[in-house]
């Protein structure tokens, strides 16, 4: 009943592979996803809302002599929809597992806290494809046609332009108190999504909020979004370098504040 | 005896100007089951996040294995239980057990760890449905799920009736049989120390104040206390050459911690003394370590 048979490999240690472990780790991860449908569903049927609201009526009227209000709203609305999964779903559930303490036990184990984020993460990117396929779905139901590549580019321009979103959720989700990150994060998120132009075009926004928006990294992913469909925005190179500087910043936090907190938590 | 696998080297943690630790140093070899025992605010919880590299000593040094205890490879080799934290609760038992095991190299089946934590029948439910006891016992089943060479248990039998107290400590027993596997765990019940630990490691207000095999610790640890209501004002010299470990004559009514309570009462009887509204109590383990702290203050 007791026996464990004793390996011989006991006096030479291993690691785990950590193919597998990222794998589990992964499929936990869309396990706990999948279980709150809430929290899943409001990401998909938000941005699908919006977009029902705002641009299905005026899909077909022109925002520039290229591109169609509809397909502005797209693009709009998809960095909206992202950054939501990036900062919000991604970034609140780190908090919540801190404010539960279900990282404590994880932090004790042998797993490299690189593999729970990049776990999270992978999820968090496969959700925002989703999100953005059914958005597409409504976008073409609602008239608007464009080219093959072009849908190509807006996807993968939103789900790659939208790391340091990720990493902004992270930093958060370690800096504040994991009672009020779900709150902050939320006032943060709503603040840059409507400075950058997501939810109201930019040029209906007061005069200084475009001023500061220049500074904000949704804006620039915003105008990546908007440049991937035709709409004369800011020059490529300029906003991919402010986005890899705000990535580079959010992780460097998120990576400080997480040692700290290894260091201080009691428990 | 092996190498020491884990270690505490004069290990300081202060939070704020709260000593919680103040200086330990303690060395536990491969294959030792040991206890660390001490009332609630001891730093037994403190002590453990040290031995696991949940915390860094504000001074001194902890040590698994030889290495940090932060490194992979060191934990590769540990089983973990802590008190408060858990994993989360939307998972199902199995998988929680399944994702565990493949933080470690040679992970065992996830049927065999749900047999030794007694959860067989509870493979298929959600975590938040389980109740106090089987939570605990999952956690159990993380902890051995590695096949570790050493456990590291804070406060396993937490939220546990004392049947099935009884039962975890004799299956943590059968873990450690070969001989080759660790224990160290933390408890304030003494009962569960002497059960299952050849030493225990007895820890008050940051220090270590003992380090013994049980039945040591067992003769200077108090077992009863009395109080009673005596027929005419005492003094310390009525009690003289009596086995009382602890003894408080401020109140007008007298008492005393014991392992001998029978002795005591006979003696002062025959020494004319008559107890009256008399009470016989287990010590609780405060009282118990406030005399073992000064007894040992004394000897000092």
């Amino acid at each position: 009943m007791s026996a464990i048979a004793v390996r011989p490999t006991r006096s030479t240690p291993r690691l785990a592979p950590i193919g597998r472990t990222l794998w589990k780790q992964t499929r936990a991860q869309w396990r706990l996803l999948l279980r709150q449908p809430a929290v899943s569903l409001i990401a998909i049927i938000l941005p699908v809302l919006l977009y029902v609201l705002f641009a299905l009526p005026s899909a077909h009227r022109a925002y520039s002599s290229n591109v169609s209000m509809g397909a502005y709203m797209l693009a709009s609305l998809g960095a909206y929809g992202v950054g939501l999964i990036m900062v919000f779903t991604f970034g609140a559930t780190v908090a919540i597992d801190r404010g539960q303490k279900n990282d404590l036990l994880m932090r004790a184990t042998p797993l490299p806290p690189a593999v729970d984020i990049a776990a999270r993460a992978s999820v968090a990117i496969v959700f925002a494809v989703i999100t953005l396929l059914v958005l597409f779905a409504v976008a073409i139901f609602a008239g608007v046609r464009l080219q093959p590549m072009t849908w190509l580019a807006i996807m993968a321009t939103l789900v790659i332009g939208s790391l340091p979103l990720l990493g902004l959720g992270l930093a958060v989700a370690y800096l504040i108190s994991p009672n009020a990150a779900v709150a902050i994060v939320n006032v943060i998120y709503m603040l840059l999504a409507f400075a950058s132009g997501f939810l109201a075009p930019m040029n209906q926004l007061p005069n200084f909020v475009q001023q500061l928006a220049v500074y904000l990294p949704t804006y620039h992913y915003a105008q990546l979004a908007w440049g991937a469909i035709g709409v004369p925005s800011e020059n490529v190179l300029v906003s991919a370098a402010w986005l890899v500087g705000y990535a580079v910043v959010f992780f460097g936090i998120a990576l400080w504040a997480y040692r700290r907190d290894a260091s201080r938590r009691s428990g | 005896m092996g190498n020491a696998v884990v270690e505490l080297v004069r290990a300081t943690k202060k939070y704020g100007t709260v000593d919680a630790l103040a200086g330990v140093d303690l060395s536990i070899r491969e294959g030792e089951v040991v206890a660390i025992l001490g009332p609630n605010g001891a730093g037994k919880t403190t002590a453990i996040s040290l031995m696991l590299g949940l915390r860094r000593p504000t001074s001194g040094e902890a040590r698994l294995f030889g290495r940090q205890p932060t490194d992979r490879w060191a934990r590769s080799r540990c089983g973990v239980m802590l008190q408060e934290s858990g994993v989360p609760r939307l998972l199902k038992v199995a998988e929680a057990v399944d994702l565990f095991g493949s933080y470690y190299p040679s992970p065992i089946p996830v049927a065999r760890a749900l047999e030794l934590a007694m959860l067989a029948d509870r493979s298929g439910r959600r975590i938040d449905q389980l109740s106090g006891g089987e939570r605990q016992r999952l956690y159990y089943a993380l902890a051995i799920c590695g096949d570790p060479e050493v456990l590291i248990l804070d406060e396993p039998t937490v939220g546990m009736d004392v049947e099935s107290r009884h039962g975890f400590l004799n299956h943590i027993r059968d873990f450690a049989a070969d001989g080759r596997r660790t224990i160290v765990l933390t408890t304030h019940y003494i009962e569960e120390a002497d059960q299952l630990a050849e030493r225990i490691i007895v820890i008050n207000h940051g220090h270590v104040i003992a380090d013994a095999p049980p039945a040591d610790i067992k003769a200077r640890v108090p077992g009863r206390r009395v109080s009673f209501t005596p027929d005419r004002p005492l003094t310390a010299a009525d009690f003289a050459g009596l086995p009382v470990e602890w003894l408080d004559l401020s109140g007008t009514s007298v008492r005393l911690l014991s392992n001998h309570p029978e002795d005591v009462l006979i003696a002062l009887i025959q020494r004319g003394i008559r107890p009256g509204h008399l009470e016989v109590v287990g010590a609780d383990l405060e009282e118990a370590f406030l005399a073992l702290t000064k007894s040992v203050g004394a000897a000092g």
